[in-house]
């Protein structure tokens, strides 16, 4: 996973979210285990030599852009792949040859799937019906369900007949019917415009603590995956890059590919000029001496470095700053209003230098902005805003 | 041609269609309905009462009678027609849908890649004369014919299977021209059926057979449909088949017209025996088609 020397870091939020971290605790046993699964599909190798286990009552989005493995690797989970190497298991039993009909994992579909025939309430029923259930009971459960959507009096309709949010309810309801221990959630959100999404998210993150089940979410979006998820998984070509609770993957990522893929990031390039104790400091071309709180021993002097720094975590003034020795000239290139933070883009290092996004937080009404296209700014952060990642 | 007399002839356009229909068929229709209440003579043409104007119409239409269709009922040689007609053509039918839902299931569920030529094999044998290739099962059939000669060079059979000129050949060589036009709604039908679906009825625990019955085999009756009506219409009329493939015993309706027409230059009895066979036709497609809307209406 990742690159070792730079594995280990100081920041290790994790614990703001809740004391939830089975993860960490050696005697969890996890309720689904892949082994070093591999799967190809002709020439291409969609997930390689992928180990993750995941706990009960765990909420985990896999997060990557499209064809880095997420959805095949879901899809392995469910049935519908069948891993051309490694093992898969579930509650500590191998179902890697069981077929998809056998396994107690449903999913929920990304175009949801659902039935056009049958009625709302037979699509809920249909895994019930699958069962053997009696009807009285089927009838009861799928009440049960359709409450549980806010969906009640809905059962007699057709899909056709239904918003896309409220498919949306439908599918999560028919995938929910069977009580799994595991549900598998297919990009979830995609159908939805923002507010819906947003409002759903939410939803889900009850729903999913109310029924205890463990969700795997797989999504290509961010925001979605860092809202709901007890740990996120960031995936590229196919293997883990980096696991872990989203504050931890934001604020520590292990790799610029992460640090780009989650969230925005400015990267100067630099070089170490001193290592002492805890503090690193970075020579860089268009910034000059910067220093990082970072403990990171990987480091040597005269190493190339990158440093990231969050738009976020920069401060922007027009006098020169007093105290610390983070601070760059620049010029502003660019401003963008967003409503809640403006990004402004600043030029350091003088023409044909590095462009610097900064966010600042919008935190009066007023509309007359302080800076302007073409001042000259001081941009300024904290030894512990800058990251250090592998070059 | 000005703009302006453009637009004024613009009107003519949705129009167009409606006058093909009244031209090619409204017209022949009212031109047969009327013989079928005309009775034959020795005359040109061979049936009278003859339309004399509109000054003449009271007596005209007082000349037309219902004799030929007293006949049809009453002689057993046409209901008996009829219904065998309407046996071999739902046969053929059932005999094209047992063959033709596997074959256009197995065609979809293909690879992209191979459909289009699975496709153009179902479609090849219209580059063919139809007529050629139904005495092309003359020669396939007929005792002694390539059909025993292979049987009977495997060792499978020891004696000529008599086919030729029974009702098992006519259904063959029905089976066999129909089929395309099973398959090929169906195929649509099958084709566009969304995966994700099966996947879904097997995530929630269906066995693929269950899912078959459940999902599949529910989504394609439009096209189970509209396969049986393009089989089984044309079917019920037809001629050729029964008339080279068949026996004295296999009179199909098509077959009645034909002799009556042409060779007992009967006109009036043969455009009665259209119209009643007509009738029996449309009669139930609009039931349906009536069904489905007031179903659709009340969803």
């Amino acid at each position: 996973m990742g690159q070792g020397t730079f594995a280990k870091r100081k920041a290790s939020p994790g614990s703001v979210r809740r004391a939830f971290q089975p993860w960490n605790d050696p005697q969890a046993r996890p309720l689904v285990e892949f082994r070093n699964v591999t799967k190809r599909f002709g020439p291409v190798t969609a997930v390689d030599g992928l180990s993750l286990s995941l706990y009960p009552r765990e909420f985990f989005a896999l997060l990557g852009p499209s064809g880095c493995g997420k959805t095949t690797l879901m899809r392995m989970l469910a049935g519908f792949e069948r891993p051309d190497s490694g093992a898969i298991l579930l509650d500590g039993v191998d179902i890697t040859a069981v077929p998809p009909h056998l396994r107690p994992v449903n999913m929920m579909f990304q175009s949801y799937a659902l039935f056009p025939h049958l009625s709302v309430a037979d699509n809920i029923g249909y895994g019930l019906r699958r069962e053997g259930l009696a009807r009285p009971e089927i009838a009861r459960r799928v009440a049960e369900m359709l409450a549980l959507v806010k969906l009640e009096g809905l059962g007699a309709r057709r899909p056709d007949q239904l918003s896309g949010g409220q498919r949306q309810r439908v599918a999560l309801a028919r995938s929910l019917a069977k009580r799994p221990k595991l549900l598998l959630l297919d990009e979830p959100m995609a159908a939805l415009d923002r507010k819906l999404r947003e409002a759903t998210q939410f939803e889900l993150m009850d729903l999913q603590s109310t029924l205890g089940t463990a969700f795997m979410v797989v999504t290509h979006d961010q925001d979605e995956a860092m809202t709901m998820a007890d740990r996120m998984a960031v995936m590229d070509h196919g293997r883990l890059v980096q696991i872990g609770p989203p504050d931890v993957i934001y604020e520590a990522p292990v790799s610029r590919y992460v640090a780009e893929f989650v969230g925005d990031i400015n990267v100067l390039e630099g070089r170490v000029s001193a290592v002492e104790g805890d503090l690193v400091r970075v020579e860089s071309a268009v910034a000059g001496p910067l220093e990082l709180d970072e403990d990171a021993p990987g480091f040597a002097l005269g190493d190339t470095l990158l440093v990231g720094l969050r738009p976020e975590k920069i401060a922007l003034s027009h006098d020169e700053p007093a105290q610390g020795l983070n601070k760059v000239r620049g010029e502003i290139w660019d401003i963008g209003y967003l409503g809640d933070v403006t990004m402004i883009q600043v030029m350091v290092g003088g023409e044909g230098g590095t462009l610097l996004k900064v966010a600042l937080a919008n935190r009066t009404r007023r509309i007359e902005r302080p800076f302007a296209w073409d001042d000259a700014v001081w941009l300024s952060w904290d030894v512990e805003a800058g990251l250090a990642l592998a070059p | 041609m000005s703009a302006t007399s453009r637009q004024r002839l613009g009107w003519l356009v949705p129009l167009i269609p409606y006058l093909w229909l009244l031209a090619f068929f409204l017209v022949p229709f009212a031109i047969v309905l009327r013989m079928a209440f005309s009775h034959a003579d020795t005359a040109l043409p061979p049936y009278a009462p003859h339309f004399a104007g509109f000054a003449a119409i009271g007596e005209f239409l007082a000349a037309l009678d219902l004799d030929n269709l007293r006949l049809l009922a009453d002689d057993a040689l046409y209901w008996q027609s009829y219904l065998y007609s309407l046996r071999i053509a739902g046969l053929t039918t059932l005999l094209a849908l047992a063959i033709g839902y596997p074959l256009a299931y197995a065609m979809a569920s293909a690879p992209k890649s191979w459909r289009g030529a699975l496709l153009v094999l179902v479609i090849l044998p219209f580059w063919t004369s139809f007529l050629i290739r139904v005495y092309a099962w003359i020669g396939i059939l007929r005792p002694d014919g390539l059909l025993d000669a292979a049987l009977m060079g495997l060792g499978l059979t020891r004696e000529p299977l008599r086919l030729m000129n029974t009702e098992a050949a006519v259904l063959i060589g029905m089976v066999y021209s129909y089929l395309p036009f099973m398959v090929l709604p169906l195929f649509a039908e099958l084709e566009k059926l969304d995966r994700s679906l099966l996947e879904a009825a097997a995530d929630l625990g269906a066995r693929p057979w269950t899912a078959f019955l459940t999902v599949t085999l529910p989504l394609s009756i439009p096209g189970v449909l509209a396969g049986c009506a393009l089989v089984f219409i044309p079917a019920v009329g037809e001629f050729v088949i029964p008339d080279l493939l068949g026996g004295p015993d296999t009179i199909m309706i098509g077959k009645a017209l034909w002799t009556e027409f042409f060779s007992n230059r009967d006109w009036p009895l043969a455009s009665a025996v259209a119209v009643v066979l007509l009738v029996l036709l449309v009669l139930p497609l609009v039931l349906l088609q009536r069904a489905r809307l007031a179903r659709g209406g009340a969803a």
